[in-house]
């Protein structure tokens, strides 16, 4: 069974590649038994998203209404 | 004329954003603000390349984004590194699991709401920000070439002359840091 230290190596890995089929299947396996993992999955594709916002084009786009 | 003066004001506008891209990157302010200023000083000389008003910002952003790799070139080459084959240890990662590979009661991920909401939120990027600068510098590269600059991590091995393998190890470490970074210092401030 994989460990929760495990589990996030593949969460990380997944923002960066495609995963195999194995860890796919290893992955969703833990995910689905393990709320905190489920969190941490949530987390790194926020982080992921929140470098992609980091672009001053997106603070353009957002700024309508607290004009800022 | 007109059009000249309201990009020097967007140039302006955007100018603190530009820098505090480039320290994510350069972990230097001096550096960083050179870069900036080169990016700047090249986007006024080739104005006329750029097409179109909407993306101007954008735009110059791309041309920081050369003037970043150029500057983390030379601090590469001047041996201004720590090397980055070093997979040692880490004790910041090793705090958040118990020794069989669970999380450690206190550093359980919490719930952080909905993407949007959080985006939309200043105090996000504060410590964000503050999060960024704190990881160890080589983390902070790799990670900023990743997420911020989107390079592709075989780009990235490519651009410092890592494997990829190390590329992921140091990915996964940066990544475990800032959650925990920016979950303590974004939750408890949100729920104060």
């Amino acid at each position: 069974m994989m460990m929760c230290k495990e589990a996030t190596r593949l969460m990380s890995l997944r923002q960066d590649r495609p995963l195999t089929f194995q860890e796919r299947l290893s992955l969703r396996l833990h995910l689905s038994m393990c709320s905190a993992c489920r969190e941490c999955d949530r987390q790194f594709t926020l982080l992921h998203e929140a470098g992609r916002r980091y672009h001053p084009e997106h603070d353009d786009a957002e700024q309508g209404d607290d004009g800022h | 004329m007109n059009e000249k003066e309201d990009r020097l004001q967007r140039l302006t506008a955007v100018r603190p954003r530009l820098v505090s891209f480039a320290l994510m990157h350069l972990r230097d302010r001096s550096q960083a603000e050179d870069a900036v200023q080169e990016a700047m000083m090249s986007a006024i000389e080739k104005s006329e390349n750029f097409a179109g008003r909407s993306g101007y910002e954008t735009w110059v952003f791309g041309i920081l984004k050369y003037k970043i790799l150029d500057a983390m070139r030379v601090q590469k080459r001047h041996g201004r590194w720590q090397p980055l084959e070093d997979e040692g240890d880490d004790d910041a990662i090793d705090r958040q699991f118990q020794r069989d590979g669970r999380w450690q009661e206190d550093a359980r991920p919490s719930r952080w709401g909905e993407p949007e909401a959080t985006f939309e939120n200043e105090h996000f990027w504060k410590v964000f920000d503050a999060c960024m600068i704190a990881l160890p510098e080589n983390a902070a590269r790799v990670f900023s070439l990743r997420e911020l600059m989107g390079l592709s991590t075989a780009d990235i091995c490519h651009e410092l002359d890592i494997k990829e393998n190390n590329c992921w190890v140091i990915l996964h470490r940066a990544r475990l840091r800032l959650r925990a970074c920016i979950e303590k210092g974004w939750l408890k401030e949100d729920t104060a």
